[in-house]
Protein backbone atom coordinates (compact mmCIF):
# COMPACT_ATOMS: atom_id res chain seq x y z
CA UNK A 1 0.00 0.00 0.00
CA UNK A 2 2.63 2.00 0.92
CA UNK A 3 3.76 2.11 -2.71
CA UNK A 4 0.51 2.82 -4.31
CA UNK A 5 0.25 6.28 -2.08
CA UNK A 6 3.95 6.85 -3.65
CA UNK A 7 2.40 7.71 -7.42
CA UNK A 8 -0.42 9.93 -5.91
CA UNK A 9 1.67 12.82 -7.14
CA UNK A 10 2.53 15.17 -9.74
CA UNK A 11 5.90 14.88 -11.80
CA UNK A 12 7.20 17.65 -13.61
CA UNK A 13 9.93 16.20 -16.67
CA UNK A 14 12.17 19.23 -17.38
CA UNK A 15 12.52 22.57 -15.17
CA UNK A 16 11.29 25.01 -17.55
CA UNK A 17 7.89 23.21 -17.99
CA UNK A 18 4.63 25.13 -17.36
CA UNK A 19 2.73 21.80 -17.10
CA UNK A 20 3.07 18.68 -14.82
CA UNK A 21 1.39 15.17 -15.14
CA UNK A 22 -0.49 13.46 -12.70
CA UNK A 23 0.96 10.15 -11.68
CA UNK A 24 -1.98 8.62 -10.66
CA UNK A 25 -5.69 9.54 -10.15
CA UNK A 26 -5.79 12.92 -8.45
CA UNK A 27 -8.14 14.68 -6.09
CA UNK A 28 -8.88 18.16 -6.01
CA UNK A 29 -6.72 20.30 -3.91
CA UNK A 30 -2.80 21.05 -2.78
CA UNK A 31 -0.79 18.07 -4.50
CA UNK A 32 2.95 16.93 -4.32
CA UNK A 33 5.13 17.58 -7.22
CA UNK A 34 8.21 15.39 -8.33
CA UNK A 35 10.98 15.23 -10.90
CA UNK A 36 12.42 18.84 -11.51
CA UNK A 37 10.01 21.35 -10.42
CA UNK A 38 10.58 24.76 -9.04
CA UNK A 39 7.57 24.12 -7.11
CA UNK A 40 7.27 21.52 -4.47
CA UNK A 41 3.76 21.48 -4.41
CA UNK A 42 0.30 22.51 -6.53
CA UNK A 43 -2.91 23.27 -6.10
CA UNK A 44 -5.19 21.47 -8.40
CA UNK A 45 -8.74 23.02 -9.12
CA UNK A 46 -10.20 19.76 -10.05
CA UNK A 47 -9.60 16.44 -10.38
CA UNK A 48 -7.52 14.97 -12.67
CA UNK A 49 -6.98 11.71 -14.58
CA UNK A 50 -3.60 9.81 -14.47
CA UNK A 51 -1.31 11.24 -17.03
CA UNK A 52 -3.04 14.15 -17.70
CA UNK A 53 -1.65 17.68 -17.71
CA UNK A 54 -1.99 20.67 -15.34
CA UNK A 55 -1.00 23.81 -15.37
CA UNK A 56 1.61 25.47 -13.24
CA UNK A 57 1.49 28.41 -13.92
CA UNK A 58 -0.81 30.83 -15.85
CA UNK A 59 -0.95 30.35 -19.12
CA UNK A 60 -2.35 32.74 -21.95
CA UNK A 61 -3.93 32.29 -25.47
CA UNK A 62 -1.81 31.48 -28.43
CA UNK A 63 1.18 31.04 -25.44
CA UNK A 64 3.13 27.10 -25.87
CA UNK A 65 2.50 24.83 -23.62
CA UNK A 66 6.05 23.64 -22.24
CA UNK A 67 6.64 19.72 -21.63
CA UNK A 68 10.33 17.86 -21.54
CA UNK A 69 11.15 21.50 -22.04
CA UNK A 70 9.45 22.29 -25.71
CA UNK A 71 6.60 23.15 -27.68
CA UNK A 72 3.99 20.89 -27.08
CA UNK A 73 0.87 22.40 -27.76
CA UNK A 74 -0.57 26.04 -27.95
CA UNK A 75 -3.15 27.13 -25.69
CA UNK A 76 -6.18 28.19 -27.44
CA UNK A 77 -7.96 29.81 -24.38
CA UNK A 78 -6.29 31.51 -21.30
CA UNK A 79 -5.49 28.40 -18.55
CA UNK A 80 -5.07 29.05 -15.18
CA UNK A 81 -2.70 27.76 -12.96
CA UNK A 82 -3.49 24.72 -11.40
CA UNK A 83 -6.21 23.63 -14.90
CA UNK A 84 -6.81 20.64 -16.36
CA UNK A 85 -4.50 21.09 -20.18
CA UNK A 86 -5.87 19.09 -23.06
CA UNK A 87 -7.44 19.34 -26.07
CA UNK A 88 -10.27 21.60 -24.93
CA UNK A 89 -7.92 24.62 -24.42
CA UNK A 90 -4.66 24.05 -26.59
CA UNK A 91 -3.99 22.56 -30.24
CA UNK A 92 -1.39 20.45 -32.23
CA UNK A 93 0.48 23.46 -34.67
CA UNK A 94 0.63 19.97 -37.30
CA UNK A 95 -2.31 17.59 -36.57
CA UNK A 96 -5.80 19.42 -37.23
CA UNK A 97 -7.82 16.48 -36.48
CA UNK A 98 -6.70 16.21 -33.27
CA UNK A 99 -9.01 18.71 -31.99
CA UNK A 100 -11.87 17.79 -33.02
CA UNK A 101 -11.48 14.29 -31.05
CA UNK A 102 -13.92 13.30 -27.98
CA UNK A 103 -12.15 15.66 -25.05
CA UNK A 104 -12.76 12.84 -22.90
CA UNK A 105 -11.98 9.13 -24.49
CA UNK A 106 -10.26 10.39 -27.41
CA UNK A 107 -12.66 8.97 -30.01
CA UNK A 108 -12.77 11.10 -33.08
CA UNK A 109 -16.04 12.84 -34.04
CA UNK A 110 -15.81 13.37 -37.69
CA UNK A 111 -16.42 9.75 -39.23
CA UNK A 112 -19.64 8.38 -39.78
CA UNK A 113 -20.54 4.86 -38.48
CA UNK A 114 -24.01 4.89 -39.95
CA UNK B 1 29.57 0.41 -13.48
CA UNK B 2 31.84 -2.16 -14.55
CA UNK B 3 33.50 -1.22 -17.77
CA UNK B 4 35.60 -3.95 -18.92
CA UNK B 5 32.67 -6.28 -19.38
CA UNK B 6 33.24 -9.53 -21.46
CA UNK B 7 31.39 -12.20 -22.87
CA UNK B 8 31.65 -15.53 -25.07
CA UNK B 9 29.64 -14.78 -28.47
CA UNK B 10 29.78 -16.76 -31.75
CA UNK B 11 32.52 -15.92 -34.38
CA UNK B 12 30.85 -15.32 -37.87
CA UNK B 13 32.88 -14.99 -41.65
CA UNK B 14 32.10 -11.03 -42.24
CA UNK B 15 33.84 -10.24 -38.96
CA UNK B 16 30.70 -9.47 -36.42
CA UNK B 17 30.29 -11.81 -33.66
CA UNK B 18 27.01 -13.43 -32.33
CA UNK B 19 24.92 -13.54 -28.99
CA UNK B 20 22.78 -16.44 -29.98
CA UNK B 21 23.51 -19.43 -32.52
CA UNK B 22 20.16 -19.38 -33.86
CA UNK B 23 18.51 -21.59 -37.22
CA UNK B 24 16.46 -19.39 -38.96
CA UNK B 25 13.87 -21.10 -40.98
CA UNK B 26 12.33 -18.50 -43.60
CA UNK B 27 9.85 -19.06 -45.82
CA UNK B 28 9.19 -17.64 -48.62
CA UNK B 29 5.65 -16.96 -49.76
CA UNK B 30 2.43 -17.80 -47.54
CA UNK B 31 1.79 -20.63 -49.09
CA UNK B 32 4.90 -22.44 -47.50
CA UNK B 33 4.53 -20.61 -43.73
CA UNK B 34 2.27 -23.53 -42.64
CA UNK B 35 5.41 -26.02 -42.86
CA UNK B 36 7.50 -23.71 -41.81
CA UNK B 37 5.74 -23.27 -38.64
CA UNK B 38 5.41 -26.99 -37.94
CA UNK B 39 8.73 -26.88 -38.08
CA UNK B 40 9.34 -24.39 -35.67
CA UNK B 41 7.45 -25.50 -33.13
CA UNK B 42 8.50 -29.37 -33.81
CA UNK B 43 12.11 -28.10 -31.73
CA UNK B 44 9.79 -25.71 -29.11
CA UNK B 45 11.90 -27.14 -25.85
CA UNK B 46 14.67 -28.91 -26.97
CA UNK B 47 18.06 -27.87 -27.26
CA UNK B 48 17.48 -26.40 -30.49
CA UNK B 49 17.58 -23.20 -30.89
CA UNK B 50 15.23 -22.27 -34.32
CA UNK B 51 13.27 -18.74 -34.82
CA UNK B 52 10.94 -19.59 -37.78
CA UNK B 53 10.24 -15.76 -40.32
CA UNK B 54 8.88 -15.47 -44.05
CA UNK B 55 7.75 -13.09 -46.56
CA UNK B 56 3.83 -13.91 -46.93
CA UNK B 57 4.02 -12.33 -50.25
CA UNK B 58 4.11 -14.13 -54.14
CA UNK B 59 5.62 -11.24 -55.88
CA UNK B 60 8.52 -10.03 -54.67
CA UNK B 61 10.04 -6.34 -53.40
CA UNK B 62 13.38 -5.24 -53.24
CA UNK B 63 12.77 -3.97 -49.67
CA UNK B 64 11.78 -6.89 -48.53
CA UNK B 65 14.13 -9.41 -49.88
CA UNK B 66 16.44 -6.88 -48.36
CA UNK B 67 15.34 -7.70 -45.26
CA UNK B 68 15.54 -11.35 -45.25
CA UNK B 69 19.06 -10.95 -46.99
CA UNK B 70 19.93 -9.07 -43.93
CA UNK B 71 18.19 -11.48 -41.45
CA UNK B 72 19.98 -14.65 -42.92
CA UNK B 73 23.76 -12.39 -42.74
CA UNK B 74 22.70 -11.57 -39.22
CA UNK B 75 25.55 -12.61 -36.77
CA UNK B 76 22.52 -13.90 -34.45
CA UNK B 77 22.16 -16.51 -37.03
CA UNK B 78 24.23 -19.96 -37.16
CA UNK B 79 22.55 -21.63 -40.09
CA UNK B 80 19.93 -21.56 -42.74
CA UNK B 81 16.88 -23.68 -43.76
CA UNK B 82 14.67 -21.70 -46.50
CA UNK B 83 11.49 -23.26 -47.23
CA UNK B 84 9.40 -22.14 -50.77
CA UNK B 85 6.14 -23.41 -52.38
CA UNK B 86 7.97 -23.76 -55.70
CA UNK B 87 6.00 -21.16 -57.74
CA UNK B 88 6.75 -17.90 -56.20
CA UNK B 89 8.90 -15.55 -57.03
CA UNK B 90 11.58 -15.38 -54.10
CA UNK B 91 13.99 -18.54 -54.93
CA UNK B 92 14.58 -20.66 -51.96
CA UNK B 93 17.95 -22.14 -53.17
CA UNK B 94 19.49 -18.44 -54.21
CA UNK B 95 18.92 -17.33 -50.25
CA UNK B 96 20.55 -20.76 -49.18
CA UNK B 97 23.50 -19.71 -51.45
CA UNK B 98 23.48 -16.08 -49.65
CA UNK B 99 23.86 -18.14 -46.30
CA UNK B 100 26.53 -20.42 -47.61
CA UNK B 101 28.64 -17.30 -49.08
CA UNK B 102 28.77 -16.07 -45.48
CA UNK B 103 29.93 -19.45 -44.26
CA UNK B 104 26.77 -20.50 -42.60
CA UNK B 105 25.34 -23.91 -43.13
CA UNK B 106 22.50 -23.56 -44.99
CA UNK B 107 19.53 -26.10 -47.01
CA UNK B 108 16.88 -25.12 -49.33
CA UNK B 109 13.17 -27.23 -50.19
CA UNK B 110 10.05 -26.76 -52.28
CA UNK B 111 7.02 -27.83 -50.81
CA UNK B 112 6.21 -29.16 -54.38
CA UNK B 113 8.91 -31.17 -54.95
CA UNK B 114 9.33 -32.81 -51.58
CA UNK B 115 5.78 -33.96 -52.14
CA UNK B 116 3.46 -31.99 -50.08
CA UNK B 117 2.89 -31.13 -46.15
CA UNK B 118 4.20 -34.59 -44.68
CA UNK B 119 7.22 -35.47 -46.12
CA UNK B 120 8.04 -31.97 -46.59
CA UNK B 121 8.05 -31.13 -42.97
CA UNK B 122 9.98 -34.81 -42.16
CA UNK B 123 12.52 -33.79 -44.90
CA UNK B 124 12.90 -30.07 -43.21
CA UNK B 125 12.96 -31.68 -39.46
CA UNK B 126 15.69 -33.69 -40.91
CA UNK B 127 17.66 -30.69 -42.50
CA UNK B 128 16.96 -28.82 -38.98
CA UNK B 129 18.94 -31.60 -37.43
CA UNK B 130 21.69 -31.94 -39.73
CA UNK B 131 22.16 -28.17 -39.64
CA UNK B 132 22.32 -28.39 -35.99
CA UNK B 133 25.12 -31.08 -35.93
CA UNK B 134 27.00 -28.86 -38.23
CA UNK B 135 26.52 -25.76 -36.11
CA UNK B 136 27.98 -27.83 -33.14
CA UNK B 137 30.55 -28.51 -34.88
CA UNK B 138 32.06 -25.62 -36.72
CA UNK B 139 30.96 -22.80 -34.84
CA UNK B 140 33.97 -20.96 -32.82
CA UNK B 141 32.96 -19.30 -30.08
CA UNK B 142 34.71 -15.75 -29.11
CA UNK B 143 35.37 -12.91 -26.77
CA UNK B 144 32.79 -10.21 -27.21
CA UNK B 145 32.32 -6.53 -25.85
CA UNK B 146 30.12 -3.73 -25.57
CA UNK B 147 31.83 -2.09 -28.25
CA UNK B 148 31.20 -4.75 -30.71
CA UNK B 149 27.43 -4.84 -29.50
CA UNK B 150 23.88 -3.12 -31.21
CA UNK B 151 21.49 -2.19 -29.50
CA UNK B 152 18.26 -0.99 -30.92
CA UNK B 153 15.02 0.47 -29.32
CA UNK B 154 11.68 1.67 -29.81
CA UNK B 155 8.34 1.39 -27.71
CA UNK B 156 4.58 0.69 -28.17
CA UNK B 157 1.37 0.82 -26.02
CA UNK B 158 2.47 3.89 -25.07
CA UNK B 159 0.99 5.78 -21.95
CA UNK B 160 1.79 8.87 -19.92
CA UNK B 161 4.81 6.92 -18.19
CA UNK B 162 7.11 5.80 -21.27
CA UNK B 163 8.02 9.60 -22.27
CA UNK B 164 8.96 10.40 -18.15
CA UNK B 165 10.37 6.87 -17.31
CA UNK B 166 10.55 4.21 -19.55
CA UNK B 167 12.49 6.01 -22.69
CA UNK B 168 14.21 8.25 -20.17
CA UNK B 169 16.11 5.27 -18.72
CA UNK B 170 16.49 3.66 -22.51
CA UNK B 171 17.96 7.05 -23.48
CA UNK B 172 20.24 6.80 -20.45
CA UNK B 173 21.37 3.33 -21.49
CA UNK B 174 22.11 4.36 -24.74
CA UNK B 175 24.09 7.19 -24.06
CA UNK B 176 26.16 4.82 -21.81
CA UNK B 177 26.65 2.03 -24.57
CA UNK B 178 27.46 4.97 -27.15
CA UNK B 179 30.06 5.83 -24.27
CA UNK B 180 31.38 2.59 -24.17
CA UNK B 181 31.97 2.46 -27.82
CA UNK B 182 29.41 0.17 -29.06
CA UNK B 183 26.42 1.14 -31.43
CA UNK B 184 22.71 2.24 -30.49
CA UNK B 185 20.03 2.25 -33.14
CA UNK B 186 16.80 3.93 -32.76
CA UNK B 187 13.48 4.53 -35.20
CA UNK B 188 10.30 5.72 -35.59
CA UNK B 189 10.96 8.83 -36.98
CA UNK B 190 7.55 9.36 -37.31
CA UNK B 191 7.31 10.51 -34.05
CA UNK B 192 9.37 13.42 -34.83
CA UNK B 193 6.75 15.61 -35.37
CA UNK B 194 7.34 18.92 -34.45
CA UNK B 195 10.82 18.37 -33.12
CA UNK B 196 13.12 19.24 -36.32
CA UNK B 197 15.25 21.79 -34.74
CA UNK B 198 16.28 19.87 -32.26
CA UNK B 199 16.67 16.37 -34.12
CA UNK B 200 18.48 18.42 -37.10
CA UNK B 201 20.95 19.81 -34.16
CA UNK B 202 21.75 16.68 -33.06
CA UNK B 203 23.73 15.60 -36.37
CA UNK B 204 27.31 14.83 -35.41
CA UNK B 205 28.27 16.82 -38.79
CA UNK B 206 26.43 19.53 -40.56
CA UNK B 207 26.19 16.96 -43.87
CA UNK B 208 24.43 14.73 -40.60
CA UNK B 209 22.29 17.58 -40.16
CA UNK B 210 21.23 17.88 -43.85
CA UNK B 211 20.49 13.94 -43.77
CA UNK B 212 18.29 14.91 -40.48
CA UNK B 213 16.41 17.36 -41.89
CA UNK B 214 16.24 15.56 -45.21
CA UNK B 215 14.80 12.50 -43.43
CA UNK B 216 11.92 15.08 -41.18
CA UNK B 217 10.76 16.13 -44.25
CA UNK B 218 10.12 13.16 -46.47
CA UNK B 219 8.74 11.70 -43.28
CA UNK B 220 6.55 14.69 -42.81
CA UNK B 221 5.45 14.85 -46.25
CA UNK B 222 4.41 11.25 -45.88
CA UNK B 223 2.28 11.56 -42.74
CA UNK B 224 0.45 14.60 -44.36
CA UNK B 225 0.20 12.46 -48.02
CA UNK B 226 -1.47 9.75 -45.87
CA UNK B 227 -3.25 12.09 -43.65
CA UNK B 228 -1.77 9.77 -40.73
CA UNK B 229 -0.22 10.73 -37.38
CA UNK B 230 1.44 7.95 -35.47
CA UNK B 231 -0.92 9.08 -32.44
CA UNK B 232 -4.12 7.00 -31.27
CA UNK B 233 -7.50 7.84 -29.18
CA UNK B 234 -5.78 5.92 -26.63
CA UNK B 235 -2.81 8.28 -26.64
CA UNK B 236 -5.81 11.18 -26.35
CA UNK B 237 -7.87 9.12 -23.99
CA UNK B 238 -4.27 8.95 -21.35
CA UNK B 239 -3.80 12.51 -21.30
CA UNK B 240 -1.34 13.25 -24.33
CA UNK B 241 -3.00 16.34 -26.41
CA UNK B 242 -0.55 16.55 -29.42
CA UNK B 243 1.44 14.52 -31.64
CA UNK B 244 4.37 16.85 -30.93
CA UNK B 245 4.16 15.61 -26.99
CA UNK B 246 3.77 11.92 -27.79
CA UNK B 247 7.14 12.48 -29.91
CA UNK B 248 9.14 14.12 -27.31
CA UNK B 249 8.02 10.95 -25.35
CA UNK B 250 9.28 9.00 -27.62
CA UNK B 251 12.36 10.89 -28.90
CA UNK B 252 13.74 10.84 -25.20
CA UNK B 253 14.96 7.14 -25.80
CA UNK B 254 17.71 8.23 -28.32
CA UNK B 255 19.24 9.48 -25.58
CA UNK B 256 21.66 13.13 -25.78
CA UNK B 257 24.49 11.48 -28.25
CA UNK B 258 25.11 13.53 -31.18
CA UNK B 259 23.76 11.05 -34.53
CA UNK B 260 26.08 9.67 -36.29
CA UNK B 261 24.04 9.21 -39.06
CA UNK B 262 20.70 7.99 -40.70
CA UNK B 263 20.00 4.06 -42.00
CA UNK B 264 17.64 2.65 -44.36
CA UNK B 265 15.85 -0.31 -43.97
CA UNK B 266 18.26 -3.26 -43.76
CA UNK B 267 21.67 -1.27 -43.53
CA UNK B 268 24.03 -2.17 -41.03
CA UNK B 269 25.64 1.04 -38.93
CA UNK B 270 28.84 1.62 -40.85
CA UNK B 271 30.68 2.65 -37.68
CA UNK B 272 29.92 2.88 -34.08
CA UNK B 273 28.13 5.27 -32.16
CA UNK B 274 24.03 6.29 -32.29
CA UNK B 275 22.40 5.85 -35.50
CA UNK B 276 18.67 6.76 -36.61
CA UNK B 277 17.06 3.86 -38.63
CA UNK B 278 14.91 5.58 -41.42
CA UNK B 279 11.46 2.99 -42.32
CA UNK B 280 9.45 5.64 -43.67
CA UNK B 281 8.91 4.85 -47.64
CA UNK B 282 10.58 6.79 -49.79
CA UNK B 283 8.14 8.88 -52.47
CA UNK B 284 6.57 6.11 -55.14
CA UNK B 285 3.52 5.80 -57.13
CA UNK B 286 2.38 3.42 -55.03
CA UNK B 287 3.15 5.22 -51.26
CA UNK B 288 -1.10 5.52 -49.92
CA UNK B 289 -0.93 2.32 -48.13
CA UNK B 290 2.75 2.03 -47.48
CA UNK B 291 2.35 2.42 -43.43
CA UNK B 292 4.40 2.05 -40.72
CA UNK B 293 1.76 -1.31 -39.79
CA UNK B 294 2.96 -2.34 -36.44
CA UNK B 295 5.13 -3.02 -33.65
CA UNK B 296 6.70 -6.03 -34.51
CA UNK B 297 7.61 -4.05 -37.88
CA UNK B 298 9.66 -1.79 -36.13
CA UNK B 299 11.26 -4.44 -34.10
CA UNK B 300 12.38 -6.51 -37.21
CA UNK B 301 14.04 -3.29 -38.89
CA UNK B 302 15.83 -3.07 -35.92
CA UNK B 303 17.04 -6.52 -36.35
CA UNK B 304 17.73 -6.04 -39.71
CA UNK B 305 20.37 -3.11 -39.38
CA UNK B 306 22.13 -5.94 -37.13
CA UNK B 307 20.50 -5.07 -33.62
CA UNK B 308 22.10 -7.80 -31.52
CA UNK B 309 19.27 -6.80 -28.65
CA UNK B 310 16.19 -4.90 -28.47
CA UNK B 311 14.70 -2.80 -25.85
CA UNK B 312 10.71 -2.08 -26.52
CA UNK B 313 9.45 0.46 -23.99
CA UNK B 314 5.94 0.11 -23.05
CA UNK B 315 3.35 1.95 -20.93
CA UNK B 316 0.16 -0.18 -21.41
CA UNK B 317 1.96 -3.36 -21.36
CA UNK B 318 2.64 -5.84 -24.88
CA UNK B 319 3.24 -9.21 -25.08
CA UNK B 320 5.37 -9.41 -28.36
CA UNK B 321 8.97 -10.39 -28.87
CA UNK B 322 11.29 -11.12 -31.97
CA UNK B 323 12.63 -13.63 -33.95
CA UNK B 324 16.74 -13.48 -34.06
CA UNK B 325 17.03 -10.76 -31.26
CA UNK B 326 16.22 -11.46 -27.95
CA UNK B 327 14.12 -8.21 -26.81
CA UNK B 328 14.03 -6.40 -23.02
CA UNK B 329 10.86 -5.28 -22.32
CA UNK B 330 10.30 -2.13 -20.29
CA UNK B 331 8.20 0.03 -18.29
CA UNK B 332 7.63 3.27 -16.33
CA UNK B 333 4.41 1.97 -15.26
CA UNK B 334 4.14 -0.39 -12.02
CA UNK B 335 0.59 -1.17 -12.34
CA UNK B 336 1.43 -2.49 -15.86
CA UNK B 337 4.65 -4.25 -14.67
CA UNK B 338 2.67 -5.64 -11.92
CA UNK B 339 -0.41 -6.83 -14.13
CA UNK B 340 2.22 -8.08 -16.65
CA UNK B 341 5.10 -9.48 -14.90
CA UNK B 342 5.43 -12.82 -17.06
CA UNK B 343 5.81 -10.71 -20.34
CA UNK B 344 7.74 -7.23 -19.14
CA UNK B 345 11.61 -7.82 -17.82
CA UNK B 346 12.17 -4.56 -16.47
CA UNK B 347 10.43 -1.80 -14.48
CA UNK B 348 11.43 1.70 -14.49
CA UNK B 349 8.89 3.19 -12.22
CA UNK B 350 10.82 3.61 -9.37
CA UNK B 351 12.35 7.02 -10.37
CA UNK B 352 8.61 8.55 -11.11
CA UNK B 353 8.09 8.36 -7.43
CA UNK B 354 11.59 9.22 -6.09
CA UNK B 355 12.45 5.54 -4.88
CA UNK B 356 15.31 5.07 -7.31
CA UNK B 357 17.67 7.74 -9.60
CA UNK B 358 18.12 7.30 -13.02
CA UNK B 359 21.96 6.26 -12.53
CA UNK B 360 20.64 3.13 -10.40
CA UNK B 361 18.21 2.54 -13.22
CA UNK B 362 20.33 2.61 -15.90
CA UNK B 363 22.87 0.10 -14.14
CA UNK B 364 20.54 -2.19 -13.93
CA UNK B 365 18.69 -2.74 -17.49
CA UNK B 366 22.27 -2.19 -19.20
CA UNK B 367 23.32 -5.11 -16.53
CA UNK B 368 20.06 -6.76 -17.91
CA UNK B 369 21.24 -6.62 -21.26
CA UNK B 370 24.46 -8.12 -20.56
CA UNK B 371 23.06 -10.81 -18.85
CA UNK B 372 20.98 -11.40 -22.09
CA UNK B 373 24.21 -11.16 -24.14
CA UNK B 374 25.79 -13.96 -21.88
CA UNK B 375 22.62 -16.29 -22.60
CA UNK B 376 20.25 -15.40 -20.30
CA UNK B 377 16.69 -15.77 -21.88
CA UNK B 378 14.29 -13.08 -21.66
CA UNK B 379 10.79 -12.94 -20.87
CA UNK B 380 9.66 -12.96 -24.53
CA UNK B 381 12.03 -15.88 -25.37
CA UNK B 382 10.62 -17.98 -22.32
CA UNK B 383 7.31 -17.83 -23.86
CA UNK B 384 8.48 -18.49 -27.12
CA UNK B 385 7.13 -14.99 -28.98
CA UNK B 386 9.29 -14.82 -31.81
CA UNK B 387 7.13 -12.29 -33.84
CA UNK B 388 8.30 -11.12 -37.31
CA UNK B 389 7.08 -8.36 -40.15
CA UNK B 390 8.12 -8.17 -43.02
CA UNK B 391 6.01 -5.86 -45.29
CA UNK B 392 5.99 -5.08 -49.50
CA UNK B 393 7.72 -1.24 -48.92
CA UNK B 394 9.72 1.06 -51.12
CA UNK B 395 13.29 2.72 -50.53
CA UNK B 396 15.59 3.70 -52.92
CA UNK B 397 18.57 1.47 -53.80
CA UNK B 398 20.81 4.41 -52.48
CA UNK B 399 22.41 4.75 -49.65
CA UNK B 400 21.25 7.30 -47.01
CA UNK B 401 17.68 8.69 -47.86
CA UNK B 402 18.10 10.82 -51.03
CA UNK B 403 14.94 9.87 -52.20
Amino acid sequence: MEKQSLDECLYQIDRNDNVCVALADLPAGVIRVNGTARLQQLDVKAELTKGHKVANQFIAETQAIIKYGVVVAIATTDIEAGEWVHLHNCKSAYDERSASLDLHSGAPTDISYS
Amino acid sequence: MNTNIEWQGYARKNGRKGIRNKILVMYTVECASFVAKEVGIHFRNTNIDVDVVGFTGCTDNQYALNMLLALIRHPNVGAVLVIGLGCEYLQADKLAAIAKEEEKPAQSLLIQNSGGTITSIAEAKEMVTILHEQLRNKTVRVTMSVDELVIGAECGGSDYTSGLAGNVVVGSVFDYIVEQGGTAIFEEIVEAIGLKDMLVSRGKTKQVGEQLLTTYNKMLDYCKSVRQYSVSPGNFAGGLTTIEEKSMGAFVKSGSKPIAGVLKVAQSAPEQGLWLLDSVPDPTYMSFGYTNPNDSEGLMDLVCSGAHVLLFVTGRGTVVGSAVSPVIKVTGNRHTYRRMSDDIDFCASDMLTGEATLAELTSALFQMIISTCQGEQTKAELLHHKEYYIPYKYQSAGTNCEG
